[in-house]
């Protein structure tokens, strides 16, 4: 990925829900200005270090801003993988390929769920740092991590989207 | 051919799907729809199954130990209903009194038959998914009622159709 030199992150602590950020529409922001830069390379850490983590947009670190990491690389579903990379202000301008999966979150720590999503996606964003505009083209477990960072960018959980009632599940709690 | 409803709710174990299982087949109850779920360690079984009489599944249901059970005799069901379209509704947040009601309230109010429903509170988290069918059009009119009805409770809800490919 042609991602851009990002400073070093700080590790942010993540809210889970219900908390109001996290569905509120995320404003859009100026992938230039010195803060968002910097929110970039601390969602990026912050994934980093979390075990099973392979995405974290703003409104899990409190920010309702357009703004979200991902990195599946070395992932078992992973088909096309761009390494680690931020994005601001994506949105989704193709989809196709449905198909129903189990995705879990670290803003909902106790419940995975049964979401259908895109198996590819082609996704229009500006970079932090540079500004530049990107197309990125993906599919698989890349495609259901972007489509899930960019519902956190617009308030929205995978919870919004399950397919029935019994699409949730309590995750095992391992003592 | 006698249809009978029977509920079935516990502490939960290894074995007690199989034991409740094993005491209606003893009988020659025929197992037709059921669902078993646990509830917070709590084993709930509901079911539908034709056979036995309403004493004859009682008395295989008492030798279980712990559980409670009841047994009532039903009609078939007239017709399938089939008609209006399948939604779901996404409930979710902090937990407090009436989530459920305020919302299945709306749903009855569009003229909607809640058909299956399922609620999870985890730490402050409650979670609602609810499918529905709703009358034809009835959809955009209820999303806004929800709207409502959620903003009053504080939480937040998502009105949906249901995926039904057939693959
Ligand atoms: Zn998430």
């Amino acid at each position: 990925m042609i991602s851009p030199e990002l400073p070093e992150g700080k590790i942010l602590p993540v809210i889970t829900a219900p908390a109001s950020v996290l569905s509120t529409v995320g404003d859009e922001v100026d992938p230039i200005d010195p803060a968002v830069i910097q929110l970039a390379a601390d969602l990026i850490a912050t994934m980093k270090i979390s075990p099973g983590c392979v995405g974290l947009a703003a409104p899990q670190v409190g920010i309702g801003t357009q703004i979200f990491c991902v990195n599946v690389v070395g992932h078992p579903k992973a088909v096309t993988t761009h390494g680690a990379f931020a994005l601001c202000n994506a949105k989704i301008i193709e989809a196709s390929r449905w198909k129903a999966g189990r995705e879990g979150c670290m803003s909902v720590p106790d419940l995975t769920g049964d979401v259908k999503r895109a198996g590819r996606i082609v996704v229009s964003a500006v970079l932090p740092g540079s500004g530049e505009a990107v197309t990125i083209t993906t599919d698989g477990f890349e495609a259901r991590a972007l489509q899930h960072e960019i519902d956190h960018c617009a308030g929205k959980l995978f919870l919004d989207r399950v397919a029935g009632a019994h699409a949730i599940y309590q995750r095992k709690v391992y003592l | 051919m006698h249809e009978l409803a029977i509920t079935v709710i516990g502490p939960d174990r290894t074995g007690i799907v199989a034991d409740v299982a094993e005491a209606l087949a003893e009988v020659g109850a025929n197992l037709t729809d059921s669902t078993m779920t646990r509830l917070r360690g709590h084993f709930a079984m509901t079911l539908i199954c034709t056979g036995p009489t309403a004493p004859e599944a009682e008395k295989a249901l008492e030798a279980l130990a712990g559980v409670t059970t009841a047994v009532r005799q039903v009609e078939p069901e007239a017709s399938p209903g089939d008609d209006g379209e399948a939604w779901v509704v996404s409930v979710h947040g902090a937990d407090r009194l009436g989530i459920v009601a305020a919302v299945t309230r709306e749903v009855a109010g569009a003229g909607g038959n809640i058909t299956d429903l399922s609620t999870r509170l985890v730490g402050s988290l409650y979670v609602l998914i609810a499918e529905a069918d709703l009358p034809v059009g009835a959809g955009e009119e209820l999303a806004q009622h929800l709207a409502v009805a959620a903003s009053e409770l504080g939480v937040e809800v998502t009105l949906r159709r249901a995926e039904s490919e057939i693959l």
